[in-house]
Formats: structure tokens, sequence, C-alpha cells
């Protein structure tokens, strides 16, 4: 008996060991868009801590977080919404809800689950513990579906996305999860193409590859309609080859500017906050993807479609001049900061690897193998609004 | 991937250029070697994929499965890829690939490389 109980006290102490109690706040995760995995990291150590396999078509995936930081819901490519537990590495609820799918986001509250879908268009609500479906929004004009891109949260139990093959927007209030009211706003803009959310909430801006410009709905007084922005910063010029479309979500805000990677030209757009009237054009290396700020605001960091995406450039706000442009490795697909911003990881993807900078000294600090990594995302975001 | 073609592979496109029909694709079969095909295929997954899916079954893109190809002519095929589809997001490739490689590609997505 008291052999026995050793022998229990061994177990427990052992399985203890194997699974210390630790937070999530320093976590997130790399996903490996070829082979259907992620990679559950810890920035802290700046390596990766465990792996998860089949998550599907990984191969536009992105991923928010439930309130406690502890569950990644992923987005896949094929449809496949998983619910992913960091701490155990395990999937704990996955449902294929569409055919072809571009993403998500979260309710404020963190109760419910948003995928935007290619096919066929439109946007699933889920309740985040049980990946249940809560409500189902076919995207449609003139009888048409419609491919649903920029699907954000917003206040107030909001979430608002943009309908590419309909030129609108449509904010759908889940005040009432089983009963949303959809406000639907028309004649927007030709081909809205991605949107994202002000760090305040108060904001929808939706990108626009048919047209010069951007489309502007202000969710404090949606009454007021959409209105537009940057009209025709090409100005006529003939716009230049978009080898890969750019996106909106890490746009960056920065000392009273918003940072936004042109499309058609090789410049990234700054615009003045209060006015969004445009304040000054900064040439850089090729068609900017992302431009994302330093979480304290201070440098902009920006990546490229084909044939530049094996270049980074860093842009100091002070002066809107690059300071450094870095080659941190091939295909350079996403970009991600820890929340106070002392480290920026990236991936990179032709290389089969994950490189990690100081965001101080511009230099590499940590690198380490990955299967084509593409998203990196980290559990700070689940106090974000709009990401 | 080399971020300039190389001058050879250029030559060799407006070598194959004066042929037409099902010839085309198998002269540009020889004129590439075995590392530009390597590349060109992870080039279609990975970056044609993120607008036509990693595995080409449609995104903002449409899909690119051979069952949806048949019965467009490779010369159609061919010029979308070179000079893209104006009005939509595909973008002329002509800066980054030789003919001889855009006719690589249409036999490779049609399924006929090899």
């Amino acid at each position: 008996m008291r052999l026995f109980a050793a022998a229990l006290a061994l177990v427990l102490l052992s399985a203890h060991a194997e699974a210390p109690l630790r937070g999530t706040g320093d976590l997130g995760l790399v996903v490996e868009r070829a082979s259907g995995s992620i990679r559950i990291v810890d920035t802290t150590a700046e390596r990766p801590i465990a792996r998860v396999e089949g998550l599907g078509d990984l191969s536009h995936a992105s991923a928010v977080f439930s309130r406690d930081g502890r569950y990644a819901f992923v987005f896949g490519r094929d449809g496949g919404l998983s619910k992913v537990d960091l701490l155990t590495a395990k999937v704990v609820a996955r449902r294929m809800q569409s055919g072809n799918s571009i993403g998500g986001a979260i309710s404020q509250d963190g109760r419910l689950v948003a995928a935007a879908n290619y096919e066929p268009g439109g946007v699933n609500v889920f309740d985040a513990e049980t990946l249940e479906p809560v409500a189902e929004i076919p995207a449609e004009c003139d009888g048409q579906r419609s491919k649903v891109v920029g699907l954000e949260d917003a206040a107030d139990h909001v979430f608002a996305f943009s309908l590419y093959d309909c030129d609108a927007i449509w904010v759908a209030d889940f005040s009432d999860p089983a009963a949303p009211a959809i406000t639907r706003f028309e004649d927007i803009g030709h081909q809205p193409y991605d949107g994202l959310v002000t760090l305040d909430g108060r904001y929808y801006i939706a990108g626009l590859f048919g047209e010069d410009g951007l489309a502007l709905l202000d969710l404090w007084r949606p009454e007021a309609g959409v209105r537009r922005v940057l009209d025709n910063y090409g100005r006529g010029e003939e716009p230049l080859p978009v080898y890969k479309m750019p996106h909106l979500e890490g746009w960056a805000v920065a000392g009273g500017e918003i940072y936004l990677p042109a499309i058609g030209r090789h410049e990234v757009l700054v615009l003045d906050a209060a006015t969004l009237e445009e304040k000054a054009r900064i040439p850089v290396a090729g068609q900017p993807i992302f431009a994302m700020a330093r979480p304290d605001g201070r440098q902009v960091w920006v990546n490229f479609a084909l044939p530049d995406n094996g270049t980074v450039q860093v842009i100091d706000v002070l002066d809107h001049e690059v300071v450094k442009t870095l080659q941190p490795g091939r295909g350079i697909l996403h970009m991600e900061f820890t929340a106070r911003g002392h480290r920026i990881w990236m991936s990179a993807r032709d290389d089969d690897r994950v490189v990690v900078y100081d965001t101080a000294t511009l230099e590499p600090v940590a690198s380490f193998a990955a299967e084509k990594p593409s998203g990196i995302f980290f559990t700070h975001r689940a106090h974000r609004i709009g990401l | 991937m080399p971020r300039i073609l190389p001058a050879l592979a250029v030559a060799v496109a407006a070598a194959t250029a004066v042929s037409v029909g099902g010839g085309v694709l198998a002269a540009a079969h020889e004129s590439l070697d075995a590392e530009r095909r390597a590349e060109l295929e992870y080039m279609v997954r990975h970056d044609c994929g993120s607008c036509h899916g990693m595995s080409l079954e449609g995104g903002l893109g449409l899909p690119l499965l051979p069952e949806r190809l048949a019965d467009i002519p490779d010369e159609a095929l061919v010029v979308t890829i070179l000079d893209g589809r104006p009005g939509t997001p595909m973008p002329p490739w002509r800066a980054l690939l030789s003919e001889a490689e855009a006719e690589w590609i249409v036999d490779y997505l049609k399924g006929e490389r090899e």
C-alpha cells in the first residue's frame, strides 16, 4: 500500500513536471501553410513549443484568440474552423463551415466567432465555446452571392465586412445573436478587397481594388453613410502590376498619422488621422503588402509582393523615411510584433524559417525552422478591437 | 527565386513564340531546365496560390483545376498569364515570366506536364 502511494505520488509528480502552470500572455502561433499545421510559440523563449496538425488547407489562414488567451480560433482556406488549446496543444473543436474561407473575427465579448467566406459567399457565426452555428448571413446582391472580405469585429457586438462582388459594406449587430440586425451600405466603391477597424473601434475602412481610394464608415454615426477618402490617389498614373493583394489588417497608426499600403504603386500612403487627408507618400522597395506599426508607433515595418518579397523596410515615422532595408529571408509573408514591440517575428516562407528581430537594433536575434510559415499571431490580439 | 529571368529563357521564349498550337507546349517543356520548372511549380502553388488557393481550387481568383481549364484554349490562358485580366486583380506577369514559362504553366495547370 505504501509502495502504491509512493508510485502514485511519483506519477502525479511527473505529470505535474510535464505541464507546469503557465500563462498564455507570451504565447502565439505560426501557421505552416502547406502542411495544415501550426507551431505554438513562446515569445519569451523565442522558440516553438508544440506543433498541432490536421487543420486542413491553411494557405491563407489567420487566427483570433479567446479573451483568456488560451484558445486560438484558426480559419483555414478550405472552410475549416479549428479551436486550439494553446496550453495542451490539442484541437478541442473543429467544424467545416464553408467551402472556401478568407478569415474571421471574434466578438467584443468573446462569445461569437465569425468566419468570412468566399464560397458560398457570406458570413457564418458560431458559439465560441462549442463552435455550434449561431447565425448564417448570405452575402448577395441582384440574386448573386458575393465573396466576403475584410470581416472585422467592432464595439457593441458588431461585425463589419465588405462584399467584393457587390461594392458594399454590411454591418451586422449581434446584440441579439439569434436575430442579427444587418445594415447595408451600397455603392461604396468598386471591388473592396480588404477592410480594417481602427484601434478605437470607430472607423471601418475598406480598401478598393477597382479604383483609387478607400471607403470609410463611421461606426459611431452609421447614419452618415460611407464616404470616400484618398480619392484618386493614383491621379491617372498607370498602376503597376499588383502580384499580391495588400492587407489592411496590419495598418499602422502612429503619431496622429495612418500608414497604408498603396495599391499599384510602390508607396506607403500617410494620412492625417484627424482629417483623413493625404499627408505624404513614402517611396518603398516594391508593392507593399503589410505596413505595420510597432506598438509604440515609432516605426512602421513594410513587406512586399513578388519580386521584392525578400525585402523588409523600416520607416521612421518622425521623418517619413526608410531608415533601414533588410533582407531577413526569402518570401517574407507576414510580420508580428510582441505586445509592447521589443521584437518582430517574420515568416520566411521560401527558407522554411521564422526569424526574430530586435526592433531597437534592427538586428536578428533568433530563428527556427518551420514548414512554409505564413501568418504569425500572438495572444495579445485577444485584447484589441478589430484584429 | 531569381529576381531576373535568365537571359537564356527569354531568348528561348522568342524562339518558341513563332510556333503555334500543340507544338508550342512541347517546345516549352524542352526549353526550360529542371531547376526553373521546379521554381515555376513552386510559384504556381505558393504565389498564384495566394489568390487561386494553394491547391488551386480558387479563392479571390477563379479555380485553376484541370477540369475548369480544359475547354479554354492554351493561347488564351498564356495571354491571361502574361497580360493579366483588366478589371480584375489578375496582374500581367510578363515582367516576371517569359512566354515559354507561361506556356509551361498552362501545360502544368492542365495536368499535361511530363
